[in-house]
């Protein structure tokens, strides 16, 4: 299942110099409990980053300060240089360069399919409904479900919820992706199909950040790997050097863990 | 058959099982009987006392509430019977039981109010996709019928002028064909009905404009003031209630603390306090010479009350809802107010639509509290129609009562049975 039939040469994708991310020395603290430290990352225009890392160390906090689902205490983010600060009209903007993928999928249950890709087309961006609903079709093209389009979320397979996830974020025509764990709910056969999706993604140049433990997926899309732990960066590398020669030993013993079985 | 020895490991059963029929004792009326009356000795003793009980009242109670009832004639003829129901007393003073005191020429107003809230609520009950179908659409299309022939002979019997018996035609009318042909009609008529309606009650019953006369609020009475009030309270209580149930999720200290104040402080004092309250109080407060209308000191008064039950019933359902589906509103970039009003309520409304049902059910029924501060409501004017010497009559009185519960019940049984219908079709809904 971490063999991929599409094999995408990621040397190949065009990276561009242009910076869309970067965190500057953030720190952020759930009440007393330090639960980011000192992050430092920068990620430019088409670059496909995954973050591992054991549970608990911080990897979706760290991506949902991206997109202001949290809130850090310190240090800078700026995304398309724009700064997040309390400032919603910042945060508005931003959220709309940026999509996101959870691994619940959090589709509205009471929108059809195409209503839950056409909602924010229409309400944030003030689309009118016909061209929503065509730009909707479209990206539910693309993720391969057109014909699931009037039911509603709760009557499709957890693969398919996971699609709709992907083209209702890409309804808004964002410019970066953020994916938590979007494969970690799914059922074994599901998962590929979801995966698929995220590769044809990552050739068409979207800069993607991935949380996943999909090591097959990290190893043939990703150009970067980073590897999380105790709310820190502790390593990271592009992938061929991060899984044959991790450096730090918390690095080790993680990959030990999970390629062991 | 199958073979079940344990170590011979393989097939198990080659061919299909086919169904066999359930034995006689546990199915058809015999079983039926055997299961739920006489399953054991306890239950059958209970079945038996339960039958007894029946058989000893049932007769006599539809003996004095229907055989022999007094059903037409006057007083005397309930004279002469005073053992049984006289419902004569409600036929010869309904007029006085649906309008109260309000003026004798106009009380058309209160018939075409009355026509537009049944033909409109029996539209908005029945659904969509139901409506158009036979028998429903018969069965629709006779009760507005009837509602109308019976409303309209009403105002023309209360010598309505011609113009505003057209006009209430034009409006039943209109609303019909608006429901009927939009693809959202029923529920673009529950939301005119819901915020449109109140205003129309207002100006048709208090008068002042469009060449109507103005009578006082203290006219208004029976039925139709009964109606103004739990219409009033239904009507404020659902957006007051909703914000106040945001207020105390808030992420604001202030906000939060006053809106749980507010609930808590309702919440925690008797209604009939309220409303002593709002009658002997507000006047206090309300700035020198400003005179408040004393219906509408009883209405700020069940107004915020039931908003008050109404905001801790909507939060229930905001509590249901996950911390997921917000995330995913904020994500695509919806500002607060359209994740709550697209993404957040429509869902943890219809949870709660038993709750809210409830509610209203509760206030409805809680609006004969106002006859404690001198309001002529429904049971009120039932109870002043009989201390009427020429009434003065054993029978009367439960007759009375009777008769208030029948008109209650039939408007609470109403709304319970929507509000299970409603939880039914969510059922089978997209929640599977
Ligand atoms: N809302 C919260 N309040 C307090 N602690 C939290 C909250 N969310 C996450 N945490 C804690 O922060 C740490 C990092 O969580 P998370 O970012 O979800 O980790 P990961 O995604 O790497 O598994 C965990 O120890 C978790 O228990
Ligand atoms: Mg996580």
């Amino acid at each position: 299942m971490n063999e991929n039939t599409q094999k995408i040469d990621s040397i190949k994708l065009e990276i561009s110099d242009e910076v869309v991310i970067r965190i500057q020395d953030m720190n952020k603290w759930y009440g007393a409990f330090h639960v980011l430290k000192n992050i430092n990352l920068e990620v430019n225009r088409g670059e496909r980053i995954v973050v591992c890392g054991p549970s608990g160390s911080g990897k979706s906090t760290m991506i949902r300060c991206i997109n202001r689902l949290e809130e850090h205490q310190e240090g800078h983010i700026y995304v398309d240089d724009i700064e997040l600060t309390g400032n919603l009209k910042h945060i508005d903007a931003i959220r709309r360069e940026v999509g996101m993928v959870f691994q619940h999928f959090n589709l509205f249950p009471h929108l059809t399919v195409l209503d839950n890709c056409t909602l924010a087309p229409i309400w944030v961006k003030k689309m009118s409904k016909k061209e929503a609903e065509e730009i909707g079709m479209q990206y539910l093209e693309r993720v391969k479900i057109p014909e699931q389009a009037l039911k509603y979320p709760g009557q499709l397979s957890g693969g398919q919820q996971q699609r709709v996830a992907i083209a209702r974020s890409l309804c808004m025509s964002p410019k970066i992706m953020l994916f938590d764990e979007p494969t970690s709910a799914l059922d074994p056969e599901m998962i590929k199909e979801v995966l698929d999706t995220m590769i044809s993604l990552a050739e068409e140049g979207m800069t993607m950040i991935c949380v996943t433990h999909e090591m097959g997926f990290a190893k043939t899309v990703a150009n970067r790997v980073i590897f999380m732990d105790g709310g820190a960066i502790i390593e990271q590398n592009e992938p061929n050097n991060f899984f044959d020669h991790p450096q730090h030993e918390r690095t080790k013993l993680f990959l030990s863990q999970i390629l062991a079985h | 058959m199958g073979d079940n020895n344990r170590t011979n490991y393989g097939i198990v059963n080659a061919k299909p099982i086919a169904d066999r029929d359930a034995p006689i004792s546990t199915t058809g009326f015999i079983g039926w009987l055997r299961e739920n009356l006489f399953s054991s000795v306890g239950n059958s003793i209970l079945t038996i006392i339960g039958l007894l009980f029946i058989a000893y009242t049932v007769p006599s109670i539809l003996n004095w509430t229907l055989f022999d009832a007094v059903w037409s004639g006057g007083a005397d003829a309930c004279r002469e019977n005073p053992h049984a129901a006289c419902w004569t007393f409600a036929g010869s003073w309904w007029e006085f039981f649906l309008y109260g005191f309000y003026d004798r020429t106009q009380r058309w107003r209160i018939d075409l109010v009355l026509w537009v809230l049944y033909v409109g609520v029996a539209f908005v009950v029945v659904d969509d996709d139901v409506r158009k179908t036979r028998p429903t659409s018969t069965i629709l299309g006779f009760f507005i019928a009837i509602v109308s022939m019976v409303f309209m002979s009403l105002m023309i019997q209360h010598g309505a002028p011609v113009m505003w018996t057209m006009a209430a035609t034009l409006i039943t009318v209109g609303l019909v064909i608006w429901a009927w042909g939009l693809p959202n009609g029923r529920s673009r008529l529950g939301l005119l009905l819901l915020f449109a309606y109140p205003v129309l009650v207002f100006f048709m019953l208090g008068g002042g404009v469009l060449g109507l006369s103005k009578i006082a609020t203290s006219d208004w009475g029976g039925f139709s003031l009964t109606l103004v009030i739990a219409i009033t309270g239904i009507v404020a209580s659902l957006p007051i209630g909703i914000l106040l149930a945001l207020g105390r999720r808030s992420d604001m200290p202030v906000l939060r603390l006053v809106s749980t104040l507010f609930i808590e402080f309702w919440r925690g004092v008797p209604l009939i306090t309220v409303l002593f309250m709002a009658n002997f109080m507000l006047p206090l407060f309300a700035p020198e010479g400003a005179n408040i209308d004393q219906l509408l000191r009883a209405l700020i008064g069940v107004a915020l009350f039931s908003s008050a039950y109404m905001a801790e019933v909507v939060r229930g359902g905001l509590q249901a809802i996950s911390k997921g589906q917000y995330e995913g509103a904020m994500s695509l970039g919806l500002s607060y107010w359209k994740m709550m009003g697209l993404i957040v309520m429509p869902q943890a409304l219809k949870i709660v639509i038993p709750g809210i049902v409830n509610t209203f059910i509760g206030l409805f029924k809680d609006t004969t509290l106002v006859l404690i501060i001198g309001l002529l409501d429904f049971l009120s004017s039932v109870q002043t129609a009989s201390t009427n010497p020429d009434w003065s009559i054993r029978s009367v009185p439960y007759s009375g009562y009777i008769f208030v519960a029948f008109i209650f019940w039939l408007h609470c049984y109403g709304m319970a049975r929507y509000s299970q219908h409603l939880e039914d079709k969510l059922n089978t809904g997209h929640k599977r």
